[in-house]
């Protein structure tokens, strides 16, 4: 079985778009959508859940009033500053060491369960989902994509699929190192902006920190062809090969509002280069 | 005044928003929140200095000591600390530096060295107060990165926070504190559905907020029909703009090719404190 992961670094480069794409054109995938904290591919695929999963993240600390004397040896424990000046828990700060708990010598702070959120398996017109909706204001999604990732892995093996094809987070952090983390290739969508070319370095950097193959899609190739002309040398230089460039088209935003792939809705340029981008990916992959 | 700017979805000119807002008006500082992929640089053309390096706490284990009782890693939440029958394995990546296993060692053989995980730099020169985090290749957390990066924020000015995309905790992070959010969005389905789940932590952390729709004239009419219903104040529509695009891609901040736009980020500020 093999991973695919779509990522960019930066944000907006068409990762969700593009990986929908290949989704309706690989035959035998499982997709898992790894953007935890703003899922998009669902309004695409549309997906029928079929479970329902209960993600419980990191504890958070909770201080019994009853129980508390004001000492403040918490507050000195705590390396998160997640405890106020009058002794409350900064939910947001909290970290769920339990450092405070252990600290506290009136065994007034418990740790309690909290939720990260909820992890669906589902079913697509393509084929089966996993995906999830991190709850709100919830800062365990690297876990939570850990949970997708797996997920994804089971409904390969009992659907007999022989692909999972990831759609990452935007950025270089912890949902990004999660979702590529033993993958066997990432595909980096990028643009040909001073911000795109930047984003894309360091994204390749990770890829490389992480041993993971990569290769490289310019997308909007042709709103700065100058850049893009950039972009294809320093991939050269790098030894990575650029597999796609795709062409600034209103096709993807079209397609969204139709709520379908771009595959599915039109037959034009656009869709033409995401088929040769995927006979590519493909071929790099087996 | 803090003023923070989020999108839930990437790519929908955040950057955009802070840098010209940022050239803009008086008596400003700049934070690019977004450590993991930090842009604002590159439209401000400033060099810039190293402030600080971030470091947290990683557990060392003097073996000599250690007897291998594994109450360490069984405190630990992070999984960042592993005993063998003869061994200990401390993972770093993985720590997020609470002390804790160091804490319960009865045998005091764990001690702490500070590892790097990123930088904050700061403008030298140009007409506006510049703060940068990065963070390091390979490192997971940027949130201790976010946070010392804002405690550089100057109260008797006016500071702008371009934040990560997403709404996670280098989210959280960065729009905590701030007085207001702008959301930037565009009319798109990503755009929307990304900015209600945007909104749900902004309503959540309870900071007062406003929109700006970004290539207004693309997509469709359902960021400007919701903000309608709910009485969220579109604060600004920049439309899709040939011109803006590529003065973007080439790193140029379109108010000073376009200087009528600075009344507009003027005028912007004027709003956002009318309404708080």
């Amino acid at each position: 079985m093999k991973e695919l992961t779509v990522i960019s670094g930066k944000g907006g480069t068409g990762k969700t778009t593009i990986a929908a794409a290949l989704v309706s054109l690989a035959e035998n995938a499982v997709i898992a959508d790894c953007d935890v904290d703003a899922a998009d591919m669902h309004l695409i695929l549309q997906p029928e859940i079929i479970e329902t999963i209960d993600v419980s993240g990191l504890k958070v600390a909770s201080i019994d009033e009853t129980l508390c004397i004001k000492c403040g040896i918490c507050k000195d424990a705590c390396r998160f500053d997640a405890i106020t000046n009058d002794i409350r828990i900064d939910i947001y700060g909290c970290e769920g060491c339990g450092v405070c708990a252990y600290a506290c010598p009136e065994g007034a702070i418990s740790m309690i369960e909290r939720k990260a959120g909820d992890a669906y398996n589902s079913e697509t017109r393509f084929g089966p989902m996993a995906h999830a909706r991190l709850g709100i204001a919830e800062e365990a999604s690297g876990l939570l994509v850990a949970v997708v990732r797996d997920n994804a892995r089971k409904l390969a093996e009992k659907y007999d699929r022989d692909l999972i094809i990831i759609d990452g987070p935007p950025g270089t952090g912890c949902s990004v190192i999660a979702s590529i983390a033993g993958v066997d290739m990432v595909l980096v969508v990028t643009e040909p902006s001073v911000s795109g070319i930047h984003d894309l370095e360091r994204i390749l950097d990770v890829a490389d920190h992480f041993n993971i193959p990569a290769v490289v899609c310019i997308n909007k190739y042709d709103i700065n062809e100058k850049n893009s002309l950039i972009i294809e040398e320093y991939c050269k230089d790098r030894g990575i090969e650029v597999v796609g460039k795709l062409p600034y088209d209103d096709t993807p935003t079209k397609a969204m509002i139709q709520e379908m792939t771009v595959i599915e809705y039109s037959d034009g340029e656009f869709s033409n280069k995401v088929k040769d981008l995927w006979e590519n990916v493909r071929e790099k992959l087996t | 005044m803090k003023i923070a700017i989020a999108s839930g979805k990437g790519g929908t000119g955040k950057t955009t928003v802070a840098v010209n807002f940022a050239l803009s008006i008086e008596n400003v500082q700049l934070f690019d929140c977004d450590v993991e992929e930090p842009n604002c640089h590159l439209f401000l053309g400033f060099n810039l200095e190293k402030v600080e390096d971030i470091n947290i706490l990683t557990p060392v284990v003097d073996k000599t000591k250690c007897d291998f009782c594994g109450k360490c890693s069984e405190f630990c939440q992070f999984n960042a600390i592993a005993v063998l029958p003869e061994d200990v394995l401390v993972f770093p990546a993985l720590c997020h530096g609470c002390g804790g296993c160091a804490m319960v060692c009865p045998k005091d053989a764990i001690v702490y060295e500070n590892r790097s995980i990123g930088i904050i730099e700061k403008s030298k020169g140009g007409n506006i107060e510049f703060y940068r985090g990065v963070l390091n290749i390979g490192e997971a957390m940027s949130s201790p990165v976010i946070k010392a990066l804002k405690k550089h924020v100057d109260e008797s000015k006016t500071a702008i926070f371009d934040a990560p995309p997403g709404t996670a905790c280098p989210v959280i992070s960065s729009v905590q504190g701030a007085d207001y959010c702008i959301l930037v969005t565009e009319s798109t389905p990503f755009g929307f559905h990304d900015l209600l789940l945007a909104l749900d932590v902004l309503r959540k952390l309870e900071i007062p907020f406003g929109i700006i729709i970004n290539r207004c004239d693309i997509g469709d009419d359902r960021v400007e029909k919701y903000c309608d219903t709910e009485r969220i104040p579109v604060l600004m529509k920049i439309p899709h703009d040939r011109k803006i695009a590529r003065l973007y891609s080439e790193g140029i901040p379109f108010v000073n090719r376009i200087p009528e736009w600075k009344v507009k980020f003027v005028q912007l500020l004027d709003k956002i404190q009318a309404q708080i």
